[in-house]
């Protein structure tokens, strides 16, 4: 292959980064988030072992692993893939388009809560009769 | 943490430059990655709702808790820990190699990238055997009346609720969406895992064949990694979505 000259559509170069700490860091940060998301997890598998499982407990745990999941997805983007090197016009072409995930993640999410709702109180146009499953059994599984 | 600030002064809309000061390559890697969050999202968010929408969804700690050469222990999390760990790893010597890329140094890149092939090759063979074991695996599951011996398959579940037969307790049918979903989103994963594996080994024979050094850049290497920490970024989500949650 010859060698050829791509037109350079930068303007202004970035120095090479003079080591690799900021790399380290972020992996050593990673681990230790994981880690906890770990401790939380194998928590939420012991509450639902125990007794009486609490429900506001198991979904504490679980909305602050949500948290340390999109901490993770941070630092992946922004040291591993250079995110934070970019300028700050290209950084929101991405991360504007992005957000719809909010709303998106909500309406579903309550989309299917309500066909539950609906369905297991037989309201509305819903007439389906539950499997056969009998209730005792239903109120032991895990709900979530 | 660089600022990633430009400098004032420069007129960044009037041509002849990107107003992103990005290559043309890189933010098309980018909008593409932007659309494949996109597809993934969905996938997640349509199991989120299905799962939702259920009475009884199976606990992930019950379904997903062996380990190659352990036997019947019980271990909850512990395998998808370890391919977690893999995946981050394999980021990490990929981020590696862009930055011995950017000091033009090939012998650094080459190093990294093996390092790299080889965490993919792992993660790939992890779930290989993850996938077997489900296929394979025989649970006893009461179905009308009768005790049947079930695989976790993308029709098949037999982790549903328990009931009292014949004196012990046996599962019954769990919601059959549950395989579908597993197998699909982790499919569609390991199949991008696979293509980043590819990518790598091209990107490792081009850096031996010297190919980057005559072009003077590693930019292909940079933009084969934004790929490859993309489906580790995605990884991040899957593992939240069917594992700790």
């Amino acid at each position: 292959m010859s060698s050829f000259e791509v037109p350079s559509q930068i303007t202004i170069h970035h120095e090479p980064a003079p080591n690799t700490k900021r790399i380290w860091r972020a992996f050593w940060i990673l681990s230790v988030v994981t880690l906890g998301e770990l401790a939380l997890g194998l928590s939420i598998y012991n509450i639902h072992k125990g007794p009486n499982p609490s429900e506001m407990m198991v979904l504490f745990f679980k909305g602050v692993i949500c948290i340390l999941t999109l901490a993770k997805g941070y630092y992946i983007a922004w040291v591993f893939m250079h995110m934070g090197d970019e300028s700050k016009l290209f950084r929101r072409s991405i991360v504007v388009p992005l957000l719809l995930f909010i709303w998106f993640i909500i309406a579903f999410l309550h989309d299917g809560n309500a066909y539950r709702e609906a369905r297991d109180s037989n309201a509305g146009e819903f007439k389906v009769i539950k499997n056969d499953v009998p209730a005792a059994v239903l109120e032991r599984g895990q709900k979530d | 943490m660089a600022s990633g600030s430009l400098p004032a002064g420069i007129k960044w809309w009037s041509g002849g430059k990107s107003p992103y000061n990005v290559n043309y390559g890189k933010i098309m890697m980018w909008y593409f990655l932007v659309s494949d969050s996109f597809t993934f999202g969905a996938f997640l968010i349509s199991y989120g709702s299905t799962r939702l929408g259920s009475d009884y969804w199976p606990d992930p700690n019950h379904v997903f808790n062996s380990f190659p050469f352990m036997g019947h222990a019980n271990l909850p999390l512990a395998f998808v820990s370890l391919m977690t760990f893999i995946l981050i790893f394999s980021s990490v010597t990929m981020v590696l190699a862009v930055h011995e890329g950017h000091k033009m140094n090939r012998k650094g890149v080459e190093k990294y990238m093996i390092m790299t092939i080889i965490g993919g090759l792992a993660f790939l063979s992890c779930q290989a055997w993850e996938w077997t074991h489900l296929l394979t695996g025989s649970h006893s599951v009461l179905v009308d009346g009768k005790v049947e011996h079930w695989a976790t398959t993308i029709t098949k579940n037999p982790f549903g609720p328990m009931v009292e037969h014949a004196g012990q307790l046996v599962a019954t049918p769990g919601p059959q969406l549950f395989g579908g979903f597993f197998f699909f989103i982790t499919g569609f994963h390991g199949f991008h895992v696979f293509s980043g594996l590819i990518i790598n080994i091209i990107m490792y024979i081009k850096t031996r064949l010297g190919h980057f050094d005559q072009r003077g850049h590693y930019e292909m290497v940079e933009k084969a990694g934004l790929y490859w920490h993309f489906v580790d970024l995605v990884w991040v989500f899957v593992f939240l979505a069917f594992y700790l949650i």
